[in-house]
């Protein structure tokens, strides 16, 4: 039995916790879903659409808000009272932080991030990204099982989630947990203030990476950007210097968008960058480095050097004398 | 405060990376090496909450003789002393096995606070600072933007998904795990380089009986789900033809 481990707040499920449930569908064993909380029967009852053998409810006041030490605590009991062969989890902010806890408490080991689960010499693999993107490995658990996984969103189409005929069972979870074993208080989630610019709403985007090395060079990327109509947009190590505010950074801790082009200069693709654009319609990578995992998900690309070829580019747009206008030309 | 820091050696983002002949590392014998960037910015904080609440920030890194670079490094930039674990066994460790040997070298110095990166740059299995906490028995939290010293403990910013945060309390001691970006990173001046040169490495063995946590059966470049249409030529050339097709085949200009 593979049991994966949902995740849900204040009675919200996480997308993302649908993709160890396919994973562990594909695998063909009996699959048991566990998700703690309080006031769970919603979420419960979601889960329970999926074809699997059972959902497992483990509720408790303590567990109102999430707290690293609760929820190893009470999936330490599950996993042990369970005996699964395999525990899945979705690779999300949470689960980074309290599954390898989880997994050493119980003296298991624990493969984070994901990608696909595969069989290789009549051992179980699992594929992951190494060295941020640019190869990938099998990896393979040694040591008692069960063993833990945890796989990147965005690896597994949620919506390919087989459904059950009925809606599975749900089951209440008996445990115990002291209050005292928990350490942490945690505050309520908030944003910072508003943000000066929405990118989600932009046609265009240039985005920038760390292939521009200083940030005087920043206004090489702007003058492009006006030449195209389009707004500028950043990788995180950019924001992180300030050389851009943090607010035009683009990945699974900055915005979301999917313009009909998003340009990409010097920006390797690393996989929390690509969450953030890959819904894009157009994706044009300039990269000095051919293998560099952007060219993954980019239609066009150019393997050069971005000081040469931006302002080319510039001067070929302004040559048009197009700007953004769109008007054909030859 | 007494406040540890690790740090991992990690091969430079500008190395062209090749599989090893056992397809199962990268050749890594001649790199150039570097610290690993979201260290550089726990290294950094440890410096700073040093200068606010005084106390020792000690740097801690395991691996084979060749990461007494980075522990340098990270003397020269104004960590007080340095712990090496060293071992060239350490050199197919997973993260189980680092966090056992790096809890074993520091467990008994008692640290108030922790630091780790929230992940390295090569493997990235964002486990080893979560791993050493528990096996500090100390409680910890990940992907910190910011360090609060409260009484009788931290209060600390934690960075969750599509930019929303959270402010989390714990007690001392403490271990978190450090996100790039939560500070403005300093360089190491000519008189930190030469002070590092009198500053203490205590080098010492990883525990014997490190059992690995999984294994790679084999390291290789992914396959290519989408086929980017490449577009030749000098750069004008290039770009001319970018221009042409984004105008007129893909219409987004
Ligand atoms: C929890 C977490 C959350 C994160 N959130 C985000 C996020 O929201 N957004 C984000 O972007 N990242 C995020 N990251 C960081 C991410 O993992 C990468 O480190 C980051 O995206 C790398 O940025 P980069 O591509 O600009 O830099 P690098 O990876 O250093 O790539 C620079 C690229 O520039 C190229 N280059 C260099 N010089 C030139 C030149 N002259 N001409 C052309 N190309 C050149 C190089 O070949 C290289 O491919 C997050 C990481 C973690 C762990
Ligand atoms: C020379 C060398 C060669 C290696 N070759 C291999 C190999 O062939 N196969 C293999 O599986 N592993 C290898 N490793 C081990 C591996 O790179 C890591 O040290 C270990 O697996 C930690 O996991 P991670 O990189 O995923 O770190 P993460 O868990 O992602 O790291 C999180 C944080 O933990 C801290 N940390 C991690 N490692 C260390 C460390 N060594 N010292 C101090 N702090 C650290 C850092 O603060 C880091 O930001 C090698 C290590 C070295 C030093």
């Amino acid at each position: 039995m593979i049991l994966v481990i949902a995740e849900q707040r204040d009675g919200v499920l996480h997308r993302a916790s649908w993709e160890p449930i396919l994973a562990a569908q594909q695998t063909g064993q009996p699959v048991q879903v566990a998700v703690a909380g309080v006031s769970l029967a919603s979420v419960a009852g979601e889960l329970a659409a999926a074809e699997v053998e059972a959902v497992l409810t483990i509720e408790h006041p303590a567990l109102e808000s999430y707290t690293p030490d609760g929820f190893v605590a009470v999936f330490a009991d599950v996993v042990t009272g369970t005996q699964p062969d395999l525990v899945f989890l979705p690779h999300t902010y949470q689960t980074r932080e309290f599954a390898p806890k989880l997994a050493v408490r119980l003296g298991r080991s624990l493969i984070t991030d994901c990608i696909a689960v595969k069989q290789r010499d009549n051992r179980l693999a699992f594929v992951r990204p190494m060295f941020q993107g640019k190869f990938v490995a099998d990896v393979a658990p040694t040591g008692p099982a069960p063993h833990f996984a945890s796989f990147q969103i965005g690896a597994f189409r949620p919506d390919a989630v087989t459904r059950g005929a009925t809606a599975a069972d749900i089951r209440a979870v008996d445990i115990t947990l002291e209050a005292a074993v928990i350490r942490q208080t945690m505050e309520p989630p908030f944003k910072e203030a508003k943000q000066a610019v929405d990118l989600t709403q932009a046609e265009r985007i240039v985005a920038v990476g760390r292939g521009i090395k200083a940030q005087e060079h920043i206004a090489l990327v702007e003058t492009l950007a006006a030449a195209l109509g389009a707004e500028v947009a950043a990788s995180r190590p950019i924001c992180d210097s300030g050389w851009l505010p943090m607010d035009r950074q683009v990945g699974s801790s900055g915005q979301t968008v999917s313009p009909k082009l998003y340009l990409a200069l010097g920006i390797s693709g690393a996989i929390q960058h690509l969450v953030g654009m890959k819904g894009s319609a157009t994706i044009v990578a300039i990269n000095k480095d051919a293998e560099a995992p952007i060219f993954e998900v980019a239609d066009f690309g150019i393997v050069g050097d971005l000081f040469e070829v931006v302002p080319a580019l510039v001067a070929a747009l302004n040559a048009e004398g197009g700007g953004s206008s769109g008007a054909g030309h030859p | 405060m007494k406040i540890a820091v690790c740090v991992k050696q990690v091969v430079t983002r500008e190395w062209p990376l090749r599989v090893d002949d056992a397809r199962t590392w990268v050749q890594d014998r001649d790199a150039s090496f570097e610290m690993n960037e979201p260290d550089a910015y726990a290294l950094e904080e440890a410096l700073r909450l040093k200068e606010q609440h005084g106390g020792e920030v000690v740097v801690c890194s395991a691996g084979p003789p060749r990461v007494a670079q980075v522990i340098r490094e990270a003397l020269a930039r104004g960590a007080d002393r340095a712990i090496r674990v060293e071992s060239n066994a350490l050199a197919t460790a997973d993260s189980g096995m680092v966090a056992e040997a790096l809890a074993a070298a520091i467990r008994d110095e008692a640290f108030d606070l922790v630091l780790t990166g929230l992940q390295s740059d090569d493997q990235g299995f964002a486990q080893t600072g979560v791993v050493l906490a528990e096996l500090l028995g100390i409680s910890h939290a990940t992907i910190i933007m910011e360090v609060q010293v409260v009484e009788g403990g931290l209060r600390v910013k934690r960075e969750l998904e599509g930019g929303w945060f959270q402010w989390v309390s714990m007690p001392s001691p403490a271990l978190l795990t450090i996100q790039s970006g939560i500070n403005q990173l300093r360089y190491a001046t000519l008189r930190g380089i030469m002070a590092a040169k009198k500053k203490e490495v205590r080098v010492v063995e990883p525990p014997a009986d490190l059992a690995p946590h999984h294994e790679i059966l084999e390291l290789y470049v992914p396959e290519k789900a989408k086929q980017t249409r490449l577009i030749e030529g000098s750069p004008v050339e290039a770009a001319t033809e970018l221009v042409r097709v984004l105008r007129e085949e893909a219409r987004v200009i």
